[in-house]
């Protein structure tokens, strides 16, 4: 589904990305970890398409489409989905009605026709259930004065009503207590299956124990240096990074 | 790819919709402002002589008042002599009905989406069409005569209803006011008035669509509305005009009179040609707005969505004389390009109880530059006078200008004075989030500024809500992308 061929970005002059491979395929989940800084959500905003990062090398494939050329809306269109690490807030514009613009933006893309109140609310209380969000809400601005977690929460909530076929979760666990933790999780655990797949940002393994990946990669300066299944998490959190940095000098200074 | 930098500093010039000209037979006066065109104007209306008298007056104020230099901008040179004015439409002889009013002037209308035909205008809301200098159609004018009220041009109101006229006609805005407003007192073409009789709730909207179409022409109309007491009435008023490369001056003289217990809202919608995007062209937008809410208990509310003209420059007031009596100012004013719009209220809180309420929101964009002024002052008899100030700037891009003036006078210790501001930005983190959710960026634009300006759409007649509501997005397209 996604193909990440030595994709180098740069933001400001600044080499971030220096050549990262990854291949995602249909119904499979990733999870990314590494040190503050090391490029995660840098990696996360080339692939949704934020401008001011300039992609210098590589290739990234979406379902046979050449992602670097699509628009950011185009790509959400075409079902990426990025849940954002820092959520803005949107003065004067509810999340209702944000909501069923996006929505109805994405029916358009792909030929359906607008989804009909009645049935975009059902939709909206299904949704609404499934990471515990509260319907008052639903009526407030968007994001304006939410918590941090009420935040995180409208993100999954979102990903659950737009229903993309990539998601990509960055540190959608910072901020959640545990309890809040343990519903997001389920919530994005309903969500998956054979179609869908999920890439997961995070430096806690702790959020891993509720969302089991599939695989796991260590990105560090730009680079993945090491990937592993969901054992390689464990041993993260024993060992910290700075082993994985040792081994990297070793084997760079060879 | 699109580059959200690029889309927020690139304004791309969004053709103005209502650009067109009406190749139509015109009589006009030559360039000129003296006594003999005041005199030309109004026998050409048949004017009783106490409206000259009163005309040439205005012109005698004129004559000895300067440019005001307060405003923030540069003021743009006028030369005065080198306009027309009174130009109209000509027509062979007195109108009786709408069906004699020239079909090119007809399709021009409905060019515009002001159908003229009673059956196919807008149920509830009658229309005085004016056209340049002159009046070229009311509709629905039986329907209202049959419950007394008045609503016709101008010009025909001084024929049919003298004296109220001569009672009203400059009791708010004298013609020594200010320079236009003396100017406009000289040389006023038309205009519509109205007149609601007392415990009458007039039973549909009342509109006055004004098209300037000739070229190097002033349009100086006057506006009087009178509400009686007890009763109610609802105004709009509308405007377009065809690109031209030069600027044309706009300078309107509206008076409302509220009294006891009545009630008036007044909405304009104003879409004149703002200029291009160098700001070459473009309307001179210079008018003064005022209305007195003399008895007891009475209300005027304006309401006003700036949209066009090179510059806007008014600032629609309310001098709350009756006791208890309430003024309300809500207002969007948009620039973009090279607009300039200055604009805001004076609320004059004089009698007891008397209440007020200001909201204004400002949008900028471009190289525009958006001025809020407004003054509430408070006079040593308003007891408990109150009043609630908010006035919100939204700043799209870095190039554009926003600036507030607020000014308060207050002589009583009991009157109660709030003010709040804000100013905001569409952030392009902004804007990336909606993008990410399937929205493009048009469309990320106009859901955030309908949200910023709800509340004041709010408070025009619907049908018209939804026409400012598509007029904001048609201005601020391509003011990201
Ligand atoms: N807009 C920016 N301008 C300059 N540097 C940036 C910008 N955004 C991110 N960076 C830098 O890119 C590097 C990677 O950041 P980020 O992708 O946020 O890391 P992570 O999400 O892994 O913590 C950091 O050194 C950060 O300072
Ligand atoms: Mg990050």
């Amino acid at each position: 589904m996604l193909t990440i061929k030595n994709l180098h970005a740069e933001v400001e002059g600044k080499k971030i990305l220096k050549g990262i491979n990854l291949e995602i395929n249909k119904g499979e989940t990733h999870a990314i970890m590494g040190p503050n800084g090391s490029g995660k959500s840098s990696l996360a905003s080339v692939l949704a398409g934020r401008d001011n990062y300039t992609v210098t090398e590589g290739e990234v494939w979406f379902n046979g489409k050449n992602l670097l050329e699509l628009s950011p809306e185009d790509r959400a269109r075409e079902g990426v989905f990025l849940a954002f690490q820092y959520p803005v807030e949107i003065p004067g514009v509810s999340n209702l009605n944000f909501l069923k613009t996006a929505l109805n933006e994405i029916r358009t893309y792909k030929g359906l026709p607008p989804l009909e109140a009645k049935e975009f609310l059902k939709l909206t209380k299904e949704k609404q259930q499934l990471v515990d969000f509260h319907s008052n809400l639903m009526n407030r601005s968007l994001n304006e004065g939410f918590s941090g977690g009420e935040k995180k929460r409208n993100e999954i909530f979102q990903l659950a009503m737009l229903d993309p076929q990539l998601a990509i979760l960055d540190e959608t666990d910072s901020g959640l207590d545990i309890d809040a933790l343990r519903i997001v999780s389920n919530g994005v655990n309903k969500l998956r299956d054979a179609e869908k797949s999920f890439v997961v940002i995070t430096h806690y393994q702790r959020l891993l124990e509720y969302i089991i990946p599939d695989f796991v990669h260590v990105l560090y300066n730009g680079r993945i240096i090491k990937t592993g299944t969901k054992e390689l998490a464990l041993e993260l959190e024993e060992r910290g990074y700075d082993w994985l940095k040792e081994e990297l000098h070793l084997k760079e200074s060879v | 790819m699109i580059n959200s930098n690029e889309i927020i500093d690139d304004i791309a010039n969004k053709e103005y919709e209502f650009g067109f000209s009406t190749d139509i037979e015109m009589d006009i006066a030559p360039p000129g402002l003296n006594e003999d065109i005041i005199r030309f104007i109004s026998a050409k209306k048949n004017e009783p002589e106490w409206l000259l008298e009163w005309r040439l007056k205005g012109f005698a104020a004129f004559k000895k008042m300067e440019f005001p230099k307060w405003q923030h901008f540069e003021m743009p040179t006028l030369d005065l002599q080198a306009l027309s004015y009174y130009a109209a439409p000509r027509k062979k002889k007195q109108l009786n009905s709408l069906d004699e009013v020239d079909p090119e002037l007809l399709a021009t209308f409905e060019k515009l989406g002001i159908p003229l035909n009673e059956q196919k205008a807008l149920t509830g809301v009658a229309v005085d069409a004016v056209f340049d200098s002159v009046s070229v159609a009311t509709t629905f004018k039986g329907k209202l005569k049959e419950m007394g009220v008045i609503f016709c041009s101008f010009g025909e109101a001084v024929q049919e209803h003298p004296d109220l006229v001569k009672k009203y006609l400059g009791s708010v805005v004298p013609h020594t006011d200010n320079i236009f407003a003396a100017l406009n007192a000289a040389v006023f073409s038309d205009g519509s008035f109205v007149y609601i009789p007392k415990g009458v709730r007039c039973p549909m909207e009342l509109s006055t669509y004004f098209r300037i179409n000739a070229q190097n022409t002033g349009q100086f109309e006057r506006t009087l509305i009178i509400a009686d007491d007890n009763s109610y009435v609802s105004y709009l008023e509308g405007c377009t005009a065809p690109m031209r490369d030069e600027n044309q001056l706009h300078a309107a003289v509206v008076e409302l009179v509220a009294l006891e217990q009545s009630e008036i809202k007044y909405s304009t919608v104003q879409n004149w040609y703002p200029g291009d995007k160098d700001g070459k062209g473009g309307i001179y937008n210079f008018v003064t707005k005022r209305g007195i809410c003399k008895g007891t208990g009475s209300k005027i509310s304006w309401t006003q969505v700036e949209t066009g003209s090179a510059i806007t420059w008014k600032y629609p007031s309310v001098i709350l004389q009756g006791d208890y009596s309430e003024g309300e100012f809500y207002s969007v004013a948009v620039v973009r390009n090279k607009q300039i719009a200055d604009t805001g209220t004076k609320i004059h809180h004089i009698g007891k109880g008397t209440k007020s309420r200001i909201i204004s929101k400002g949008i900028s964009a471009g190289h525009g530059d958006n001025s809020y002024r407004g003054l509430v002052a408070v006079g040593p008899r308003a007891e408990n006078a109150r009043n609630f100030t908010q006035c919100d700037s939204l700043l799209i891009g870095n190039q554009c200008g926003s600036h507030t003036f607020p000014y308060i006078e207050s002589r009583n210790k009991t009157a109660m004075i709030e003010h709040e501001a804000t100013t905001s930005k569409i952030g392009e983190d902004q804007i990336f989030y909606l993008n990410q959710r399937g929205i493009d960026s048009e469309k990320a634009v106009a859901l955030i500024v309908n949200g910023y300006v709800k509340e004041v759409l709010n408070q025009l007649p619907m049908e018209f809500a939804v026409e400012a509501q598509k007029l904001l997005s048609i201005t601020l397209e391509g003011s990201v992308g």
